[in-house]
């Protein structure tokens, strides 16, 4: 079947936006090419689900977003994520703008960059130009031309050669205007040997009106670097978000991505590692919690270009009432990768009858000196263990809830941030209603 | 108020075959009864009707524990109402540690603000998995995973020992101990013995009550307490077996619900 795309913006209003806000030749450039390209490529096909049923046209429009001066300033609905961060480094995108950056006067002196990527792509344009929507390319679907067409706010990180950044980078992105476009894109060049950590927060203010999230995450880590991107996606039902997430990974670099997707509306988040150099190695965690109707495709990646090179893949799901998961693990051990591990793992809980979970893992191996190996299960909650935790006096609501914490704790107490641990740990129970 | 623990004509059925045929016992705290017989007998069944497993469905009969209807109740309802079962097959549940899983059931019986402090609780908790010779990793394990069987009969009598209840069911507690174990586990029952407390030990064999001294023995066969005793009965059943039992009721198959 093919979907006309309906573009939010013509070509005109595009590239004279991009002038207004005094972007490079080159980017207006690609922006252009990119809505064109949108308006020929057909949506992404997801695994049994059919995302053009899904109300995916609320771009709005680009809307300029004042800045604030302090975080006493923030909007309510983010005060929490962000106490505590006055010394720290952090950057705020509030619908298509970043409001707040902050970069710690340490890191800046080792020449971390940590800014706005609209920014970045004016101060830094070769270092912006040379990788942004290198790895998720405009030309792959629709939704992703979209999002290169009108990507806004953005973070830019950049951590020089053998610099380790210690402390994490933060992030938070907000939408909470209905009328303003929100398709924020991360790019991390972390460069030969250096280390960094980043978590960013998706979230959504109080408005009801309809939100499209199309946004990218493109990761590049540099021979011998290690990048740890963490990210919780927590916005409300009216957002459907559409999340495309990938890392290019050198020799010996290696790629930690921990996911929280723990959005109400329907989401479909790609998660994806190129194992590209030799010893490269990536490990995904991603967790998720469904609810309401939730549609919710979430598939990882993992390829393998480079010899010896390493991949693990844990999903865990709990779907709730009449939410539907498809989970998909896909591993690609390409010829000449020799001694090559991919392990992927997804499992889903289903907690009502209604709920839908389906966990789809694939290998594709064509080098023959690997090792790899997959294990999927859905199932609803085992009445045995229930019996067993309530004939200790424990009630059934206590008892599920136990067994569904119980479900996701392997992973969680995995994460090697005690900070995030607790932070996801009091999204998922707002996620169960608990 | 003296524990009084009360079983009636008590009836049950799985998959709509009847197993109990209409059990009689009385308890008092303080008091240690042995339900002793063959495999397939309805000893199993017994317990786990007492305590609500959702497979039994009881037809017939009453169950009181001082005066409460526990057959009324739902099963976390019974428990806190005193009774506790010692499984003999007990579930492994990932993720939920050990020590979370025990102050989430000590929690459950005392009112919103009033939890056990954390402190207080570890320090019981260790002082109990010491007196068990457990290892004190095993607080921080995942329920019951991983557990060897005779691990998983120490962290039963564990649960036992830090819930306080005032009906004790012990459910085959001695299948697959050794003697070592059988001998720690019997010290913890020992151990908790008290007035306002009565035990009702199932069992096979005569094994544990050579360490756990009963002042009542029951013998079931085809879901019914067919012959009932002193300690002595369970001496005698160690000696010559269940067939002269068999012989004096006139039973050729002893056992209830099993496909000839």
């Amino acid at each position: 079947m093919t979907t006309q795309t309906i573009l939010p913006v013509n070509a005109e209003a595009l590239g004279q936006l991009s002038k207004q806000r005094q972007e490079p030749a080159w980017l207006t450039e690609n922006r252009l090419k990119a809505l064109e390209l949108a308006a020929s490529l057909e949506l992404p096909k997801l695994e049994k689900m059919r995302i053009e049923r899904w109300d995916i046209q609320n771009y709005g429009s680009y809307k300029a977003e004042a800045s604030i001066a302090s975080l006493a300033e923030v909007p309510a609905s983010i005060q929490e994520l962000i106490k505590d961060q006055e010394s720290g480094s952090l950057l705020i995108q509030r619908n298509s703008g970043v409001v707040y950056s902050k970069l710690a006067a340490e890191l800046a002196e080792k020449g971390v960059i940590f800014t706005d990527l609209q920014t970045a792509a004016k101060e830094h344009g070769d270092l912006v130009k040379a990788h942004l929507h290198t790895a998720v390319k405009a030309d792959e679907s629709s939704v992703s031309a979209l999002h290169a067409a009108l990507w806004n706010g953005g973070i830019f990180v950049y951590v020089p050669k053998n610099v380790e950044v210690t402390v994490p980078l933060q992030a938070v992105l907000l939408t909470d205007d209905g009328e303003a476009t929100f398709a924020p894109h991360v790019l991390i060049i972390a460069d030969a040997n250096s280390s960094v950590t980043y978590v960013d927060n998706y979230v959504s203010g109080e408005g009801s009106q309809a939100v499209t999230h199309n946004g990218a995450v493109e990761v590049f880590a540099k021979q011998g670097a290690k990048v740890r991107y963490a990210t919780i996606h927590q916005m409300g039902t009216n957002v459907t978000d559409l999340s495309y997430r990938r890392a290019i990974i050198d020799n010996d670099a290696s790629m930690e991505w921990i996911v929280g997707e723990m959005n109400s509306g329907d989401t479909m988040s790609d998660t994806y590692s190129v194992l590209k150099g030799n010893g490269s190695t990536s490990d995904s965690k991603v967790i998720a919690v469904g609810s309401g109707s939730q549609k919710l495709n979430y598939t990882t990646r993992a390829n393998h270009f480079g010899k010896s090179s390493e991949s693990q893949m844990i999903t865990r799901a709990v779907m709730r009432e009449e939410a539907t998961a498809i989970i998909n693990g896909i591993t690609k051990i390409e010829k000449g990768a020799t001694n090559s591990d991919g392990q992927q793992t997804e499992k889903v809980l289903m907690l009502s009858p209604k709920a839908r979970g389906d966990a789809n893992p694939i290998l594709l191996i064509d080098e023959d000196d690997v090792k790899a190996g997959h294990a999927a299960s859905v199932g609803q909650v085992n009445q045995e263990q229930i019996y067993y935790l309530m004939s200790r006096g424990i009630s059934r609501e206590v008892a599920e809830s136990l067994i569904i914490y119980g479900f996701l704790a392997p992973v969680v107490s995995q994460i090697p941030m005690e900070s995030l641990q607790k932070q996801l740990q009091t999204v998922i129970e707002r996620k169960l209603g608990q | 108020m003296a524990t009084h623990f009360s079983i009636q004509g008590l009836k049950a059925e799985i998959e709509g075959k009847e197993i109990l045929k209409g059990i009689n016992l009385e308890m008092k705290g303080g008091e240690i009864h042995a339900i002793m017989g063959p495999n397939g007998t309805g000893k199993s069944t017994l317990a786990s009707a007492l305590m609500g497993h959702p497979k039994y469905e009881v037809t017939d009969g009453s169950a009181t524990l001082n005066g409460e209807d526990l057959l009324e109740m739902g099963v976390d309802e019974r428990a806190r109402a005193g009774l506790f079962l010692a499984m003999q097959y007990p579930s492994e549940i990932t993720g939920v540690t050990n020590s979370d899983f025990l102050r989430s059931a000590i929690n459950a019986r005392r009112e919103e603000g009033q939890e056990i402090s954390l402190i207080r609780f570890i320090r019981q908790l260790e002082a109990k998995m010491k007196e068990l010779d457990m290892n004190p990793e095993f607080a921080h394990r995942y329920l019951n995973e991983g557990f060897s069987g005779g691990e998983k009969k120490r962290n039963e009598i564990l649960q036992m020992m830090m819930i306080e209840p005032s009906i004790v069911i012990l459910d085959e507690i001695d299948s697959g101990l050794d003697i070592d174990a059988l001998k720690i586990v019997a010290n913890g029952v020992n151990a908790m013995r008290s007035e306002d407390r009565g035990f009702l030990i199932i069992t096979h064999y005569q094994r544990l009550l050579n360490y756990i001294k009963p002042d009542f023995v029951h013998v079931m066969m085809q879901g019914r307490i067919v012959k009932s005793g002193g300690p002595e009965l369970a001496e005698r059943l160690e000696a010559e077996g269940y067939d002269w039992v068999k012989e004096e009721l006139g039973i050729e198959d002893e056992t209830v619900g099993q496909e000839a």
